[in-house]
């Protein structure tokens, strides 16, 4: 085992959760707890082989490494290649313990729940394999592996109008792809290299005139999973319909494959294509940052709010993204991370006080905290982190951008100001916006008095409950306490990915 | 050692909250007590080693981002090493006394844990050697007042402040970001010690300077509940008493003073900056107080007061009035921590706050009259309380100041009829508390709290008599006079004895007011009303200003939200659901067109081509 782990972790972790799948179609349906127990089976090794790939990641060196290769189709470039550096390793990380504590998360989910693990684990391979992949092809086709489940996820188990948010999610983000497929493909043909390796890619040469069309159809394509404004859409909808683990991971882990492509394909193989379209990426991620934190504020279901909040985070990441430098981009990918745990923490609650309280109408709730303070804990926690507060994730993630878009592209002008340290100053502004409809939602749903007939029963989380909730939460404030952890890891990567 | 300060503090939580929130909730209190005792220990040490000239340091580097080092660091001066000393002093004191006023309270363990994080925040503010440090200590400071202030979540009241609170100190907070993040960009560093060395190296421009100086100000505004991000203070008291107590005396609202004090260095070289602090200062000191005299809930009227001698510091400090500023920081702590737990006293006995529901309490609880009229006293400013000594030192600054920009001769004017203010609204608060005879019948049945809270008042009051003679005299542990031991630049003396005797004149002569208008009922406040309506329909209304930003908050913010919630799915969303309904629609045109009839379809072929060659004809010229 100890070899295998050792020459093929990357696998193991795309591979896993697969694996664990195809054993549950063999399940004969009435044995929910076997279903249950081996989801929660197949997803524990990815945590394994996450921490051993954190743990073993040669810092001197740097670069990609537990790289695998295994041609497939040679004759024009497309083989099996994996491969992680510093910035992917916290990504695989965050999909590890998000996909876990979702598992947990999902486990009183009762309907064709056979089918539910099946797709769920099908989905998270695709995740996993975005991740690692060091080939476009593979990036692109696991990319489908994980957007097209959710279809299905969310059209068979979702609530409220289910249908048409999956339909709409779905159709939205295969027209990212379409644009992603071109950019693609215009990348292979202009190279010249005839090759899908990303490595291979990043080295050649292109002209400042394809790296400018190019790039714009990466942002747009990968932009549209990241929730990028006005494009964003699809995703409160999407969120609110879906069950609470889909939500988990789709906004806790998917809408990270966006930014990941963005980072990863847009600026590693383009960077004069951002480099000119700076601009126009900073203003949408700060428009996404203000605009999304204010329509949050007008929300009153509890599921809108958080995917808002989520429009509103990503927007971070995207900041940090077009700032470029090493502190932002820094900043960006943890902002990934703290923002896939937080969210996900916070739709594994949302989910919870909805299963017990029956209602995600927000003026409808108030005094839950009394009946369940494990819960307002959590979500206190988690509310903290999204409003940046020190001592959590979410503040070293939001300073790090801040640091770095404050004295990023100072050549870029708006009359004596330089553009992004206007950004800066925007998302800073937007904290407060953050904090007040968090704080606002906080009160209305577990402060004051309860309402004893309308609720007369509400209790706290049970057994596997805790283990969703309480993960996500020690998470954020280990992170936010121990941020070099994960900064000098991505701190490396960062510094070769700029060179 | 330094460093353990604020951990000993911090591991108390991690303690409290790990085995001490439920059932063994009785020994919460007992777990903070030693961390406090042993971090009160530490401060006296380092009182008497701070370092006159410069500062001690020791540094931890927490996080590394390209060029900029971010560290975790303590520092040693004077100012901090005070500042240490009153801070665990009255967070012991109001933890002594909480166990008498939170006993029986459900919470009780969640109390003293959130009291903890509560003292180890404020320390790590007061420890810290760089920026970057205080603003993360500083959020940790709001974050307790708010789960302190929001302590009985179930009561509306109290979840509403919790948030307002926060939300308001916020809005000064972006300010003190964006410093931070200009010292980022322009220094690249955080240290004070290396910014002072900086500064002084001329490596800063004066818009610069004047910039940052006012940014940072921003943020001390809310934290210190200057105008006009005044307003969550007074509903801040919907914490437990002993709360705030600690708010209003050595945490929270003391962070915000301390901040402009330890950023001293940059204010000083900001003519522009100091102008606006001490102006802000002063209109807070006398808008505050005339709220205060208009105020009916003793806790509201010691929370006017606050803000209005947090007031006196900021103009102590844009005066350039150092050493006064800290001075009235530190003799404020004591006599406002007590004035607090006195009404916590009246309130844990009758269960009333009205001052008009109160009366003749001195009688059945002659300690806490007592020790209420030494904390009025030292709050108004009568020879030989603390408060003469610190408030006429600042009033002298001002006055000072006012040689070289007579700006500041106002600016004393209005110092001077705050002070007039402030003694009147003290005595009013206390004759109708604790003299004449009980108007409602908890009143009349009061008995004095038990000795776990009279005690510490007993101590509290001995300060707020000797503890601006004394340090004025002589730092113990140190033996130098205050004004010697704390100083930024060159001690100025300037003490005019002719002020010393206006002063007290004008706290007197506000004294005498209220002994005529409440006690011997010679005065008529109802004729004054009469008089001059629009004076008590503004203060009685707080001036508006909690009414200006309450609308501003439901019809702007609130109403503008739920605009932005129409708009994105009206506009955005509207959009997207158009393209898709334009796809519907032309599938629907253009089904007629795959109607299965060959013909039609050799016709459009036929036409298709013809068209083709009559372009290829008119493109090429073929």
């Amino acid at each position: 085992m100890d070899n295998i782990l050792a020459s093929h972790p990357l696998s193991i972790t795309i591979l896993s959760p697969l694996l664990a799948g195809l054993i549950i179609m063999l399940i004969p349906r009435e044995r929910l707890f076997a279903v249950r127990a081996i989801s929660a089976l197949g997803t524990a090794p990815t945590l394994l082989t996450s921490l051993y790939i954190y743990l073993n990641y040669d810092r001197s060196i740097g670069g990609m490494q537990f790289q695998e290769s295994l041609p497939w189709v040679e004759s024009i470039g497309i083989s099996y290649q994996l491969g992680v550096d510093g910035i992917s390793i916290p990504l695989v990380m965050l999909t590890a313990v998000v996909i876990f504590t979702g598992v947990f998360a999902s486990w009183t989910i009762t309907n064709r729940t056979k089918e539910f693990y099946c797709l769920l684990l099908l989905l998270v391979s695709g995740v996993f394999g975005v991740f690692v992949s060091s080939n476009l092809f593979f990036f692109f086709l696991f990319y489908e592996l994980a957007v097209l489940p959710m279809y299905l996820l969310i059209g068979i188990w979702g609530t409220g109008a289910k249908e048409y948010s999956a339909m709409k999610l779905t159709l939205y983000l295969l027209a990212g792809s379409a644009f992603m497929l071109v950019g693609i493909f215009a990348l292979y043909f202009y190279s010249g290299e005839n090759t899908f390796n990303l490595q291979a890619l990043t080295s050649a040469a292109y002209s400042p005139r394809f790296q400018k069309t190019c790039f714009f159809f990466f942002y747009i394509g990968f932009g549209i999973l990241a929730g990028i404004w006005p494009l964003h859409t699809w995703s409160p909808d999407g969120h609110a319909s879906a069950p609470t683990a889909v939500s988990m991971l789709h906004a806790g882990v998917l809408m990270k494959l966006g930014a990941y492509g963005v980072l990863r394909v847009g600026i590693g193989i383009l960077p004069e294509g951002l480099q000119f379209w700076a601009p126009l990426v900073g203003i949408i991620a700060a428009i996404n940052i203000v605009y999304g934190a204010y329509v949050a504020m007008g929300q009153r279901d509890l599921k809108y709010v958080i995917a808002y909040s989520s429009v509103s985070h990503m927007g971070v990441v995207m900041l940090g993204c077009a700032a470029f430098n090493s502190v932002s981009i820094n900043g960006a990918v943890f902002q990934m991370v703290s923002h896939g745990i937080m969210t996900a923490l916070f739709f594994a609650l949302v989910g919870l006080v909805y299963e017990k309280a029956h209602t995600r109408n927000i003026p409808a709730m108030g005094g839950f905290a009394r009946r369940m303070p494990g819960i307002a804990i959590c979500f206190t926690i988690g509310g903290l982190a999204s409003f940046g507060l020190p001592g959590t994730s979410g503040f070293i993630a939001e300073l790090m951008v801040l640091l770095g878009t404050f004295r990023a592209h100072p050549e870029m002008l708006l009359g004596q100001v330089p553009l992004f340290m206007l950004f800066a100053i925007a998302a800073a502004t937007a904290i407060v916006i953050t904090a007040t409809y968090v704080l606002r939602l906080l009160q209305q749903v577990f402060h004051g008095p309860v309402d004893e007939k309308q609720y007369p029963d509400l209790p706290d989380a049970k057994t596997t409950e805790w283990v969703a909730i309480t993960v996500n939460a020690a998470f954020l404030i280990i992170l936010g306490v121990m941020p070099r952890l994960l900064t000098d890891l991505i701190g490396i990567s960062v510094g070769q990915f700029l060179r | 050692m330094l460093w353990l300060i604020p951990i000993l503090p911090a591991i108390a939580f991690l303690v409290i909250s790990a085995f001490f929130v439920n059932r063994l909730r009785r020994i919460a209190p007992y777990v903070l007590i030693l961390a406090l005792i042993l971090s009160l220990i530490i401060s006296f040490s380092a009182l008497s080693k701070a370092p006159l000239q410069g500062a001690e340091e020791q540094s931890l580097l927490w996080l590394h981002a390209d060029d900029l080092r971010l560290e975790v660091g303590t520092l040693l001066d004077p100012l901090s090493a005070i500042m240490l000393v009153v801070v665990c002093f009255v967070s012991l004191v109001v933890q002594i006394y909480s166990i008498g006023y939170m006993a029986g309270d459900e919470g009780y363990g969640r109390y003293f844990a959130f009291m903890s994080l509560f003292s180890a925040a404020m320390l790590g503010v007061v420890i810290s050697n760089n920026l970057l440090q205080t603003y993360v200590c500083w959020e940790l400071v709001g974050l307790c007042s708010y789960l302190l202030i929001g302590f009985w979540y179930r009561r509306p009241s109290a979840a509403a402040a919790a948030k307002k609170a926060f939300v308001v100190t916020r809005f000064g907070d972006v300010g003190f970001l964006v410093a931070v993040l200009a010292f980022s960009l322009v220094a690249k560093e955080f240290n004070f010690g290396a910014l002072q060395h900086r500064l002084a190296a001329g490596d800063f421009t004066a818009a610069f300077i004047t910039a940052v100086s006012l940014l940072i100000f921003c943020g001390a505004v809310g934290k210190s509940a200057q105008f006009p991000l005044h307003i969550w203070l007074p509903d801040a008291m919907e914490g437990p008493t002993p709360v705030s107590a600690l708010i209003h005396a050595a945490t929270m609202v003391a962070a915000g003073v301390y901040l402009v004090a330890r950023t001293f260095f940059l204010f000083a070289a900001s003519p522009v900056a100091l102008i606006v602090v001490a102006c802000i200062g002063a209109f807070t000191a006398l808008f505050a107080a005339s709220i205060a005299v208009a105020a009916n809930d003793i806790k509201r009227v010691l929370a006017y007061s606050t803000i209005s001698q947090l007031g006196y510091m900021m103009l102590g400090l844009g005066a350039l009035g150092y050493t006064a500023a800290v001075f009235h920081l530190t003799t404020h702590a004591f006599f406002k921590a007590l004035l607090f737990l006195t009404a916590g006293s009246v309130i844990h006995a009758i269960g009333k706050q009205d001052m008009w529901e109160l009366g003749g309490l001195a009688k059945k609880m002659p300690i806490t009259a007592l020790t209420c009229l030494a904390g009025a006293l030292a709050l108004a400013g009568i020879f030989p309380f603390a408060g003469f000594w610190s408030k006429d030192e600042i009033l002298a600054s001002a006055w000072l100041r006012g040689a070289e920009s007579p700006l500041y001769y106002l600016l004393f004017a209005m110092g001077l009829a705050a002070a007039f203010l402030t003694a009147f609204y003290m005595f009013r608060m206390w004759i109708l508390c604790f003299t004449g005879t009980p108007r409602t019948k908890e009143a009349a049945h009061a008995h004095e709290s038990p000795w776990v809270m009279t005690v510490p008042l007993a101590v509290l009051a001995l300060l707020a008599l000797v503890s601006g003679f004394w340090l004025k005299q002589t730092v113990p542990g140190n033996g130098l006079p205050f004004a010697e031991f704390v100083h930024a630049g060159p001690a100025h003396h300037g003490e005019a004895v002719w002020l010393m005797f206006l002063s007290t004149l004008v706290a007197a002569a506000g004294i005498v007011t209220a002994y005529f208008t409440y006690y011997r009922a010679k005065v008529s406040a109802a004729a004054f009303h009469s008089s001059f309506p629009w004076v008590r329909n503004g203060m009685k209304s707080k001036w508006w200003v909690d009414a200006a930003w309450e609308s501003f908050a439901t019809r702007v913010v609130i109403a503008g939200s739920s605009v932005a919630a129409w708009f994105d799915r009206h506009v955005p969303d509207g959009m997207v659901n158009g393209v898709a309904w334009l796809c519907g629609q032309a599938g629907l045109k253009l089904r007629p067109a795959q109607s299965g009839q060959v013909q039609l379809y050799a016709l459009v072929a036929f036409i298709g081509i013809i068209l083709f060659v009559i372009l290829l004809r008119l493109t090429t010229g073929w």
